[in-house]
């Protein structure tokens, strides 16, 4: 590609990546005084503090749990979409892709009318005679909320290197004396690790830092990191806190993909990034 | 002759309606290099899967030291592949990829260091156990899938032309490589080719596919000299084949004239198949041979010219010969009793 054709992308990426990137950076390290700013690292040294550390574990704490909830369901969801027994594979996959198409508010809305007191999942319930299931606002709903909206984030990317598996490579393990059990723990995980550690990426990043989901479904009694930052960017208005966690945020999430590409190994082209 | 290994009786495979065998009957022999050979859609390579185990025949079963394995999987067969692509494990580096089976086995860490080393200086290979598999060349992979087999001991090699992919300098190194391995083992190997000089340079045996049938079982020089159908003959080097009647025993006509031939128990004016190899037809002056022509094209092909004679019947006739005679020439084609191969019709559609 010629250099100057890669001149209006240049512009866009310095207006709305780099840009936006030195102000948080720029209000992350200064604290307002009467005259103007002066730098500072007095947000980084509160966000130190125990109830702040306390979100951050129970962000992460919940994000792990929904990404190994992820993992779980859905490895072997790909696994039986890759199989060749399984001949429907289009039809599944459109049935995981086609929520992606909905708003995600609406789709988090809708878990809030299915979970309700009165709502859909409680009538049919009180229905069959059973016990309430009163989890809306709670750290499982949450969870929930999380599973339901980034499954297919999990599951695509290991469909994607499962499919892509030489069915030879499969028949020879079994050819050396591997039956099927060693022949997965063997052969058809390590040589999908590229799919789980793109699956683990694209679902832990966004669990993270979600803010929409604790809000709905937690009711606002679970203040994640994400809800943390929009607090202090709309209603305290305190931007330099809010961009000192930011910072924090991006800093954990470069490192966590410096850990997970790690892992990767040198077969990053088979995942999807 | 040493004992039967690998037995198959009346064997058949049907994907959905079509028949890719249709109830085979082979065997085996210990230390045996045999070749299954054919064009493609024969049947040789599902064969090959069926005693593998990766694919259950529909009919008929196989037998292993005498012992039916038809519905045994394949990890519990003592019989190794190597893969027509390989197949290797691109997630280990070389050294890994042939201690795989050794390692399921839950061998010794010594054990399995010392039966790789010994198997790479085997494929010579040496130095190469830290390597990734993938920056490895055609010819070094196909030794990396022979070793990672070999190295297993398995009683039988099943090997899926494992040199298709390589050029044609390599493939006549691998063939002798092949070759001696078998020979200096004493594994039995079953090897499935389209190749008929590569069929016929290595095996012990060669058994001769078409349409999911064995056309023919024999040794190289027989499967050559005594093709048992047009088919054969035509498959293995290359062949005039021409409509003949059988007059009586030791006489046959084609190209309107009569021949002296050495066949004999076919019936009284059957209709046959004469075969007459290239190399056996000797160009003599058109006046002294019962079947003339003209040249009508040459060849030169290094060891011998190719010739196509057109004779006064219409038909072409494919001649190998050291001497060359110019297009345009009218000359004659010589040729011996013994050199006419009569053939049965194949009633086939």
């Amino acid at each position: 590609m010629k250099r100057s054709s890669l001149f209006p992308y240049m512009i866009w990426m310095i207006l709305f990546i780099v840009v936006p990137m030195f102000l948080v950076l720029y209000y992350a390290f200064t604290i307002p005084t009467e005259t103007g700013a002066t730098w500072s690292l007095e947000n980084f040294g509160r966000f130190f503090e125990p109830i702040y550390l306390k979100v951050l574990g129970r962000s992460l704490r919940l994000a792990v749990i929904s990404t190994v909830i992820c993992l779980i369901m859905g490895y072997p969801a790909a696994m039986v979409m890759a199989g060749n027994a399984f001949t429907r594979k289009n039809v599944i996959l459109l049935l995981f892709v086609v929520p992606m198409w909905m708003n995600f508010l609406l789709r988090t809305y809708a878990w809030l009318t299915l979970l309700e007191r009165s709502g859909v999942i409680n009538v049919l319930l009180a229905n069959l005679n059973l016990p309430r299931l009163n989890i809306l606002y709670t750290e499982a709903a949450v969870v929930l909320g999380m599973v339901y909206n980034f499954l297919p984030f999990m599951v695509l990317p290991i469909y994607s290197v499962l499919s892509k598996i030489d069915k030879g490579v499969v028949e020879a393990a079994g050819d050396l004396g591997a039956n099927s059990y060693r022949v997965f723990t063997r052969v058809i995980f390590p040589l999908s690790v590229p799919g789980v550690v793109s699956g683990v990426t694209m679902v832990f990043m966004p669990a993270l830092t979600t803010f929409v989901i604790s809000r709905l479904l937690g009711g606002g009694q679970f203040t994640l990191i994400g809800n943390l930052i929009e607090q202090q960017f709309l209603v305290v208005g305190d931007w330099g806190f809010g961009s000192a966690i930011s910072v924090v945020m991006i800093v954990l999430i470069l490192l966590s993909m410096a850990v997970m590409s790690f892992f990767e190994g040198e077969e990053k082209d088979v995942a999807l990034w | 002759m040493s004992e039967i290994i690998v037995e198959l009786k009346s064997v058949s495979k049907f994907y959905d309606e079509t028949a890719a065998l249709d109830g085979i009957d082979l065997y085996i022999r210990k230390n045996e290099f045999v070749t299954l050979l054919g064009p493609s859609g024969c049947g040789k390579t599902t064969t090959l899967r069926l005693i593998g185990g990766f694919e259950q025949p529909s009919g008929g079963t196989i037998l292993f030291e005498g012992k039916d394995i038809t519905s045994i999987p394949p990890y519990k067969r003592r019989v190794n592949t190597v893969f027509q692509r390989y197949a290797l494990f691109s997630h280990l580096d070389v050294f890994e990829n042939i201690a795989f089976g050794l390692r399921i086995k839950k061998l010794s860490e010594k054990a399995i260091q010392n039966k790789v080393t010994k198997m790479l200086e085997q494929v010579n290979l040496e130095g190469f156990e830290k390597r990734d598999v993938n920056s490895l060349s055609g010819g070094q992979q196909q030794r990396v899938a022979i070793a990672r087999a070999l190295v297993n001991e398995p009683e039988v090699l099943l090997l899926d032309e494992p040199l298709a992919a390589l050029d044609l300098k390599l493939r006549r190194e691998m063939q002798h490589e092949l070759k001696s391995m078998q020979k200096q083992l004493g594994i039995t190997f079953v090897f499935v080719t389209h190749d008929q000089e590569e069929a016929l340079s290595m095996s012990d045996t060669v058994v001769v596919m078409q349409d999911g049938k064995i056309q023919q079982i024999g040794t190289p020089v027989d499967i050559y000299n005594e093709p048992t159908n047009a088919f054969v003959a035509d498959f293995i080097g290359e062949s005039n084949i021409v409509d003949g009647i059988m007059r009586k025993d030791f006489l046959v006509d084609f190209s309107g004239s009569s021949f002296e031939c050495v066949d004999s128990g076919l019936a009284q004016d059957e209709e046959v198949d004469v075969v007459i190899r290239p190399e056996d037809l000797v160009l003599i002056p058109a006046e002294k041979a019962r079947l003339s022509g003209t040249v009508s094209s040459v060849n030169f092909l290094g060891v011998h010219y190719e010739m196509l004679v057109e004779s006064d019947d219409g038909m072409s006739w494919l001649v190998h010969s050291t001497l060359m005679e110019p297009v345009g020439t009218r000359v004659g084609l010589g040729l011996e009793p013994l050199d006419i191969h009569i053939m049965k019709k194949v009633s086939s559609p």
